[in-house]
């Protein structure tokens, strides 16, 4: 991540997902480089865009990027920008950076998997606290409840970030929409993985990963 | 005669039921009409109810996934609405997407300003790669429609509206049509607006184009007309006043010409009551069309008529 520099204002954007991101890559999700268009492959979507060094740096061990590419971050010959371009970024399944789009888009992304009979991919989409300020996200959360989408996940990066939130609020949000939801902590792989691969039939499940609050020490 | 959109859901069905890629994604508006389709492709019919960011979001995630989405509303809440779905989640994503919409002018007076987009087509086109249909007929809409759903992974906007001509012509889904020909002028009458214009034009020596296909804009077709009709234009659109004169100029870039854009207004009348008043309203009867156009093809000078 060293190698990505001119983003700064979101460095802590970018650190704060760096764990649940190599847990994910890592251990859960059935994608690699050369299954970019395989139909069976798990699908992730990166809503939260901003701050993308973190997922950078994943799709480079990964495979997916090669790492000469990061020194160049946010330059005009680089396909690495601020926020990420799917059109330019090998395994990169959505662009994002305006905040509220990944979760609609996932929402759609398990529809069409199903709608084609391809049982065994699945969906992760992961947003952030505060992105969940925006009200398309709650279009999403409370149709995909009763509509039973079990293919599809959310990890909720909560590095208390939102300036309207109540404790626990997250979770509830999903729960009283009909999801699964288990909160854990954010750096812990163990509980990450635990919650990641915990069972939830015929519902949608959501991880709230608790991170150290954006805004401790200023 | 029955309306554009009363041929919808039976024209969407049987697509339905021809390919596998197709699917219809709907915000509770159109619903009743997809019941028993539904029941045959439950996972390709889609209800999301009264979300629109949802909508939107729900058929690109469709399309990511190699379906070709057909998304349906009122046009207030399909374009308007979910203008930076549109603009992102279609757009920036690079996939394709059929968005069919009904209302958009003022198909429904009644229901007054919050059911009127007539800046559909303009919102559009601050977007790059949207094809337009404007069908002016049940029968075109039908066409239409299947050209949409069958363009690839293109990004298609079909307008169905309530106001129509009295017979369906043959249409293309991409070149404008040449009705009438004439010396003095070229009107290009977009869709619905098709039979008023004829009626305005009765007497005067104008070429008449008909475009129900207007993204993208037929520069070949205007510019041809105009070899023989001169290159004073009019275009009459049944959406915002003026949306393709930007077009109409950039076909003529090379030759001296006057264009005139007739359509919607954009002040909010604040009226109620029927289509026809609104369309009166906004100068778009084949009486009010027929002083605008004579006037500025002919200086006023019209033949023969007596209004």
């Amino acid at each position: 991540m060293g190698l990505m520099t001119g983003d700064e204002k979101h460095g802590p954007a970018a650190t704060s997902t760096l764990d649940v991101l190599w847990v994910l890559y890592d251990q859960v999700l059935r994608v690699g480089p050369k299954q970019l268009d395989d139909p069976e492959r798990d699908r992730f979507l990166l809503s939260k865009g901003h701050g993308p060094m973190a997922y950078y740096a994943v799709l480079v061990a990964k495979g997916f990027v090669p790492v000469e590419w990061l020194p160049g971050f946010g330059s005009y010959d680089s396909p690495l920008g601020h926020h990420p371009d799917r059109v330019l970024v090998p395994g990169a399944e959505i662009g994002s950076g305006s905040l509220g789009h990944g979760l609609p888009i996932g929402v759609g992304t398990a529809l069409g998997l199903r709608a084609q009979g391809l049982d065994e991919p699945r969906v992760w989409v992961l947003i952030g606290d505060a992105e969940l300020d925006e009200g398309s996200n709650h279009e999403a959360i409370a149709f995909a409840g009763p509509a039973g989408l079990e293919r599809l996940h959310t990890v909720v990066v909560d590095n208390s970030s939102a300036s309207h939130a109540r404790p626990g609020g997250i979770a509830a949000r999903f729960e009283a929409a009909g999801w699964s939801a288990v909160t854990v902590d954010g750096r812990d792989h163990e509980a990450l993985y635990a919650a990641f691969t915990a069972p939830h039939p015929g519902r949608p499940h959501v991880v709230v990963a608790r991170v150290e609050p954006k805004n401790e020490n200023t | 005669m029955d309306t554009m959109r009363d041929r919808f859901a039976p024209v969407v069905s049987r697509l339905l039921d021809e390919d596998p890629r197709v699917a219809v994604v709907l915000a509770e508006i159109g619903w009743d009409a997809f019941a028993e389709v539904q029941r045959r492709h439950p996972d390709r019919v889609v209800n999301v109810g009264i979300r629109e960011q949802l909508l939107i979001g729900t058929g690109a995630g469709l399309a990511l996934t190699g379906l070709r989405p057909i998304v349906h509303t009122f046009a207030s809440f399909l374009v308007e609405r979910p203008f930076e779905q549109v603009k992102l989640d279609l757009g920036h994503q690079d996939v394709g997407a059929v968005l069919v919409s009904a209302a958009a002018s003022f198909d429904w007076p009644a229901g007054g300003y919050t059911h009127m987009a007539p800046g559909d087509v303009a919102l559009l086109d601050t977007l790059d790669g949207w094809t337009v249909h404007v069908p002016g007929h049940p029968d075109e809409a039908e066409t239409l429609l299947r050209h949409a759903v069958a363009a690839g992974d293109d990004k298609v906007y079909v307008r169905l509206s309530v106001q129509a001509n009295a017979v369906g012509r043959a249409v293309d889904g991409a070149r404008f049509h040449t009705v009438r020909e004439g010396r003095s002028g070229v009107v290009v009458a977009v869709g619905p607006t098709l039979d008023a214009v004829l009626a305005a034009t009765e007497a005067l020596d104008t070429t008449v184009l008909y475009a129900t296909t207007v993204r993208p804009f037929d520069a070949a077709a205007l510019r041809h007309a105009t070899e023989t009709a001169g290159t004073d234009v009019v275009l009459v659109e049944p959406y915002l006043a003026g949306t393709s004169t930007a077009a109409a100029n950039d076909a003529l870039t090379d030759v001296p010409h006057r264009v005139l854009g007739l359509g919607v207004g954009r002040r909010e009348l604040r009226r109620y009551g029927h289509t026809e008043e609104h369309v009166a309203a906004h100068g778009l009867d084949a009486r009010s069309l027929r002083e605008r156009i004579g006037e500025f093809v002919g200086g006023g000078r019209v033949v023969g008529v007596s209004a």
